[in-house]
């Protein structure tokens, strides 16, 4: 006989409200449908309320966790269309914050999957070795999360030798923190029988399904927007990071070899910033439309804006890289078991509050 | 579990990661844009940072010589001290108290 449980939109491994409805036959999962919808902003309506300088402020708060990506997206979208040339500068000091971000949205990550299949105390310990780039963040930027350096045209802030050198030296301690929980990770007896083979996702389904970011990839494709060289990682060397093994133990694998792997782009950066101004000058108002595609931690983001020159825009819309990733997931589930639901569903990495806006 | 186990041990024995706060309290970084204050003895009251700010929090009255921020809707993004025309706007690096009461912050100018 089907039984029919409720996950979420209140659950204890869940940072943000998801509902799942699973319809389960024994303790394993035939049927899963999702909804969302609990935390609804209407930030896209804003557009038409602020204008496109403060719309940078809206975005942010789109997502707490990728907020300097956010912004940096939207600006690059209206620079785009004002034929605006950001300064190399700016556009580097972007991808330091941005990876930043990327770094302490994957340890974050990191603990809350370390949670859900039980080991608190290395959830604690992520977190613990993840306040360091908080500090670095608070010190440079003036805030922890919402940090607030992008505007169109450039960046607000600027980073001088001392920070940088400091910076550098928080990076190299965070990594060897961050390296002694590998094998924990990769090869502990516990966490390997909680993740391996939990939530399949085939590569074909995976590419059928418009899986976004470490999903596509921990699913042994390798599509990462970094590639297409916006910004200064057109500068910068990397490849992206690939796991085969298609279940949650290689989506694991893949976020925790991409914190190495912004370590590695933070110090190229830094060691390659060039002199110069940090802001162009913005002039006129935007017009046209524009899609914008950038790497979040998540996943791929999109951004269309529409503007028919005035101070606000006409539409802009966002495409969050949960938003793609939830049809996986409703992939990955029937057939787990129901203990193994909390693994797989956040083995997806849902950022509710990005998807609804 | 088992990998885990030294670091946990460890952890067990070491001090504390937090701080016993407020006993122990850190000195704020620099930067940090923890409370916005005025120098209201500078202020031309021009109302750019009233416009500029992206939450609507800042309330200028030219006629009142009344300056005003409401704390709670401000998000400390620190645009209106970037744009005030005499620096008379600035960010606290020490963030704002609990308060048992919602009040805005008011700085009136004295009549010259």
């Amino acid at each position: 006989m089907s039984t029919v449980i409720p996950f979420g939109p209140q659950h204890p491994v869940l940072p943000e409200p998801l509902h799942l409805k699973l319809t389960v036959k024994d303790e394993i999962v035939t049927e899963a449908l999702p909804t969302i919808g609990y935390v609804h902003r209407g930030l896209e309506w804003l557009a038409q309320k602020k204008d496109f300088h403060q719309m940078v402020q809206v975005v942010e708060r789109v997502c707490g966790i990728c907020s300097c990506i956010h912004a940096a997206t939207y600006c690059q979208g209206i620079e785009e269309m004002m034929d605006i040339e950001v300064p190399r500068r700016a556009e580097f000091l972007r991808v330091i914050w941005s990876e930043m971000h990327r770094i302490h949205s994957h340890m974050l990550w990191l603990g809350l999957m370390a949670d859900s299949f039980g080991l608190e105390s290395l959830f604690m310990q992520c977190w613990k070795v993840r306040e360091q780039v908080m500090d670095v963040m608070e010190a440079t930027a003036g805030n922890r999360v919402i940090i607030s350096v992008n505007q169109v045209g450039g960046v607000r802030r600027d980073l001088s030798d001392a920070q940088l050198s400091w910076i550098k030296d928080v990076l190299n301690n965070l990594e060897k923190e961050f390296l002694a929980l590998k094998s924990t990770f990769g090869d502990d007896y516990t966490v390997r029988k909680r993740t391996v083979g939990v939530g399949m996702l085939k590569k074909s389904s995976a590419y059928d399904l418009g899986a976004a970011g470490p999903v596509l990839r921990g699913s042994g494709i390798a599509q990462d927007m970094r590639m297409t060289g916006y910004g200064a990682y057109k500068h910068l060397d990397f490849e992206p990071v690939v796991e085969d093994g298609c279940d949650s133990w290689s989506r694991t694998m893949v976020r925790f070899r991409e914190v190495l792997q912004s370590i590695d782009l933070v110090r190229q950066a830094i060691s390659r910033l060039p002199e110069g101004e940090l802001t162009a000058r913005v002039k006129g108002k935007p017009e046209g439309e524009v899609i914008v595609r950038t790497e979040q931690p998540r996943g791929e983001v999109m951004y269309y804006i529409k503007a028919s020159g005035n101070k606000f825009l006409d539409r802009c819309r966002i495409r969050t890289p949960t938003f793609a990733n939830v049809p996986p997931l409703l992939e990955m589930l029937p057939g787990a078991d129901l203990a193994n639901v909390p693994v797989i569903a956040l083995s997806i990495d849902p950022c509710i509050s990005c998807t609804e806006r | 579990m088992f990998k885990m186990t030294p670091n946990i041990v460890k952890n067990a024995v070491s001090k504390y990661a937090t701080r016993l706060y407020p006993v122990e309290v850190r000195e704020p970084f620099e930067r940090v844009r923890g409370n916005l204050d005025i120098d209201i003895e500078k202020c031309i009251f021009c109302k750019k940072c009233s416009i500029k700010c992206p939450s609507g929090c800042i309330t200028v009255d030219k006629d009142a010589r009344k300056w005003e921020v409401d704390p709670y809707a401000c998000v400390y993004c620190g645009i209106c001290v970037d744009v005030c025309p005499t620096d008379c706007l600035f960010m606290h690096p020490e963030y704002r108290k609990p308060a048992p009461v919602k009040e805005p912050k008011t700085a009136v100018q004295p009549e010259k």
